[in-house]
């Protein structure tokens, strides 16, 4: 394939690019494990195609989810493919610490550039490819409830980040079938991924995924930001907001802010590797420190764009499990505002080893100090919000009670990081490692679990099963321990982070401990989708229909579950911070309108799909050089915004007797439903209608 | 809500269309949103520009490459387009004859079209000179940061094609109206980008 015009056509493709052949030319542990997972994206890609096939949902499945522009539909797509691409990442991550506790003066089975792909696709994909859509999607489904809201400001372009997001996923997906991923970490430092240090397709597959990744989020901050000022329905003022809506509309704020810097990190070095600009290289004046900084710029916001929402999870779950008003509401506001605006001004403590003066490390570390303070007020006001209330431990409330724990714990790490000197001495080591992921599993993931089950039943119409929820909690939480701790030891001893092999027997019990740890974590993800299949296998003993099953605070829990398409037959109007709380206690959250309207939702469009996928290609194209299918991308995402544009019919009407059935429907549902205590909450007796 | 209420910064339709006034509230404050995210872009295109200029590497330096009556003449034409376009922007709001409204949507593609080509013929220029954007870390940072507006100044032309034969399909509905006061707001951004272009990069190039 070197003659002739087969490398116009395919670029630098050759059949060494496929891990199969690489695994049959070298038949070793490592390719053979590289040519597995190609074979699983392979078999899943087939068996899910085949599985739509013989049910004959296609048509189902376009016009229903794939086209929607439905906010609680895309924000279901979200989760979903968050919960696919955890699955990925987290299976990486035990291969890791395999090989680790396998490779104490041992090659082990994971060759080292293999080593240094699975550490980068695993950040990339849990930060880029798992939080931001787990947060994007839970946002999407709730926040616009919360507010008494139809939809988001503009369905469509939540289509379209949605989609851009789900390309830039393919993406990587791909890379494990076709070529290498990047071994440059999820930061891409430069001048390692530099052309001339990493000449390879995979830092292109890295920058590209990345790049369409972060306009997907920039879009999407830009909806939520919009649809929180501008939507609210009459009485919500902003100091009536959910909590919840508070920190989405911060994350979204950091997402219009902060994205932008990764955009233009990724794209200069694009302009390095793609036409030999000289950003970040060695020679001709190029310099990395600029990578650092603008890296960075994105990637300490980036963390509290992951945090806030959770933090907002919490809020509501703490209060609602609790029957208490959350405490301290204010301050709460106050301080996740505070935590958005200091996010910017922290990100040197990423690179206080890369030679700046002491000066301006000092300050940097000062107020990478003063973030804790925010923080701090918040787990106060948490544990003042449950203090003498009815405290039920359900899933979400564990998930919230070990956050709170674990994440101090973290926070306090991150002290002992945030002073310079000692900085020096842990940096790059399995200490920050362990730091980080001390802050975020349990200051995003659990948080997105809390949401996950809190919301479930609100989104399908049926709770999730209690015993292997508790499963799955008490398998995060061990299993995080286990895994995590050791590294804190091992950092400190002294344990470069990124290793693919070790040479310091004394690391042997712990690397075991943490390898057994990565074990449990793996359980608890399993555990996860046998609660998912359990509670759908039994979901008609668990049926919330009235919509109510947690004796919600919050508008979101005041319509049917799962919601009707238009939210609220009529757009609700609210006097106070829990206004279906303090309404349903009033008599006044289920009475009829007395007249309903039609009422105008947007139409499904396929230009959300086509811009996701045309985005994939033209990707797939620059990544491999092959120009013309890179050009005919350009042009025709160009083409299918201008076409768009031209489509007028972009409303669907849904009749006001249509709504009215619908509500009558769901009303004699609730008229019917026996209110149940709170001591049987989790058991068949809720059908969603709570006793006050 | 009174009609006279004003729904967003910029050019409002508050006394001539009521019912697209009422809509352009959440479209044109998204579309201001989406415009300082841009202006972050830029801003940091500019701080990088800032660093590397020291990094001429023996190679072309800005005195030796920068021509100010040419960027003179470019900058006039564009902050010309840009009243022009505010024109087409009144004549829209106050309901003129739509051939008035065209009219100074096509003045204002033609100087969008001058303005790049002056661009290049300018980059064409530097290249003879060999200042290449692979020379030096100075270079590509200008090339990144300037080529950056210069796309937007492409997109932009592009964008009011569309929005002529919009115009031309719908006449002025909403959709056509608001879309408008978007891409005004576009047209006057890529201006005050130009004139920080103008002031950071070619005046303090050649003083310096």
């Amino acid at each position: 394939m070197t003659q002739g015009i087969w490398p116009a056509v395919l670029g630098r493709f050759d059949w060494q690019a496929l891990p199969f052949v690489r695994a049959w030319n070298n038949p070793t542990a490592s390719e053979i494990i590289g040519a597995g997972a190609a074979l699983i994206v392979i078999i899943s890609a087939i068996f899910v195609v085949v599985l739509i096939s013989r049910l004959g949902k296609w048509r189902y499945l376009w016009s229903e989810w794939l086209t929607s522009l439905d906010h609680k539909k895309i924000g279901i797509m979200y989760i979903v493919l968050a919960f696919v691409m955890l699955s990925r990442a987290l299976i990486e991550a035990v291969l890791m610490r395999m090989q680790q506790a396998a490779a104490i003066n041992n090659p082990g089975f994971i060759a080292p550039d293999h080593f240094s792909q699975l550490f980068s696709t695993h950040g990339s994909i849990m930060i880029f490819f798992m939080a931001m859509p787990f947060l994007t999607g839970l946002i999407n489904y709730v926040m616009p409830l919360q507010i008494g809201s139809r939809d988001v400001a503009f369905p469509l372009l939540n289509s379209i980040s949605l989609w851009l997001t789900g390309g830039a996923a393919g993406l990587m997906m791909i890379s494990l079938v076709i070529g290498a991923f990047s071994t440059g970490g999820w930061s891409g430092y430069p001048p390692y991924t530099e052309l001339a240090f990493s000449p390879g397709v995979g830092t292109d597959y890295w920058i590209l995924a990345v790049t369409l990744g972060s306009i997907g989020s920039t879009l999407t901050g830009l909806n939520f930001a919009v649809t929180i000022y501008k939507m609210r329905c009459p009485g919500m003022n902003l100091m009536r907001m959910p909590l919840f809506v508070w920190t989405a509309l911060c994350t979204s704020v950091l997402m219009i802010f902060a994205m932008p810097p990764l955009t233009v990190a990724t794209a200069l070095l694009a302009l390095d590797r793609y036409l030999g600009f000289h950003f970040f290289t060695n020679d001709l004046g190029g310099n990395m420190m600029n990578y650092a900084n603008l890296f960075w710029l994105f990637g300490h916001p980036e963390v509290y764009i992951l945090i806030l929402p959770a933090f907002g999870v919490y809020s509501e779950v703490v209060s609602t499990f609790s029957t208490k008003k959350l405490y301290g509401y204010t301050s709460l506001v106050l301080a996740t505002a505070a935590i958005a605006v200091l996010s910017f001004t922290v990100w040197v403590h990423h690179f206080f080893t890369m030679g700046q003066s002491a000066d301006i490390n000092a300050v940097f570390g000062i107020v990478t100090i003063a973030i804790g303070v925010p923080t701090g007020v918040k787990i106060y006001d948490w544990i003042w919000t449950m203090f003498l209330g009815e405290v039920r431990f359900t899933v979400p409330m564990l998930y919230s009670l070990a956050f709170m724990m674990t994440f101090v714990l973290g926070g306090l790490t991150g002290i002992i990081l945030a002073f310079p000197p000692l900085d020096y001495l842990v940096h790059n080591t399995l200490f920050l490692v362990a730091h980080f992921h001390n802050m975020l599993i349990p200051g995003l993931l659990f948080g997105m679990l809390a949401g996950y089950h809190y919301w479930f039943p609100k989104a399908f119409g049926f709770r999730l099963n209690e015993k292997w929820g508790r499963i799955a909690f008490g398998c995060w939480v061990f299993g995080f321990y286990l895994a995590f701790m050791p590294l804190y030891v091992l950092g400190a001893a002294g344990m470069a982070r990124r290793t693919q092999a070790v040479f310091e027997p004394a690391f042997l019990p712990w690397l075991y401990i943490a390898g057994v740890g990565a074990l449990v974590l793996f359980c608890a993800l399993a555990s996860l989708f046998v609660q998912l299949w359990v509670s759908i296998r039994e979901r008609d003993a668990n049926r919330v229909f009235a919509g109510d099953p947690w004796d919600g605070r919050g508008l979101e829990w005041s319509t049917s579950a799962p919601p009707p398409e238009y939210n609220y037959a009529v757009i609700p109007r609210v006097q106070g911070l829990d206004p279906f709380y303090d309404g349903k206690r009033n008599d006044d959250s289920y009475a009829p309108p007395s007249s309903y309207d039609d009422i105008e939702l947007p139409k499904n469009s396929m230009t959300g799909p086509v811009l996701g996928v045309v985005a994939a290609v033209t990707a797939f194209g620059l990544v491999w050089h092959m120009w013309w299918l890179a050009a005919i991308g350009v042009l025709a995402s160009i083409a299918t915004v201008i076409t768009r544009s031209f489509v007028r019919d972009v409303h669907q009407i849904i009749r006001a007797d249509e709504i009215e059935r619908t509500e009558r429907r769901w009303l004699s549902a609730v008229a019917a439903a026996k209110p149940i205590p709170r001591e049987v909450e989790m058991t068949s007796a809720n059908q969603g209608l709570a006793e006050v | 809500m009174s009609s006279s209420e004003v729904k967003h910064p910029a050019l409002n339709l508050c006394d001539s269309d009521e019912l697209t006034h009422g809509l352009a509230g959440s479209e044109v404050l998204g579309f201001w949103v989406f415009l300082m995210s841009d202006a972050v872009i830029f801003a940091l295109l500019f701080a990088t520009y800032g660093v590397m200029l020291p990094a001429t590497v023996g190679g072309p330096t800005p005195a030796s490459e920068y021509n100010i009556l040419p960027v003179f003449l470019e900058t006039l034409v564009l902050l010309t387009s840009s009243f022009t376009f505010g024109m087409a922007s009144v004549a829209m709001k106050h309901g003129a004859p739509r051939r008035q409204l065209l009219g100074w949507m096509g003045v204002t593609l033609v100087l969008g079209l001058a303005f790049l080509g002056m661009e290049l013929h300018e980059f064409a220029t530097m290249f003879g000179d060999n200042a290449y954007p692979t020379r030096s870390g100075y270079l590509s940072s200008f090339f990144a940061l300037v080529t950056t507006h210069g796309l937007h100044v492409f997109f932009g032309s592009l964008w009011i094609i569309v929005m002529m034969v919009q115009v031309m399909t719908f006449g002025l509905d909403a959709r056509v109206k608001i879309n408008i006061l978007r891409l005004g707001l576009f047209w006057h951004f890529l201006d005050i980008v130009w004139i920080a272009i103008f002031s950071v990069v070619y005046l303090q190039g050649l003083i310096r």
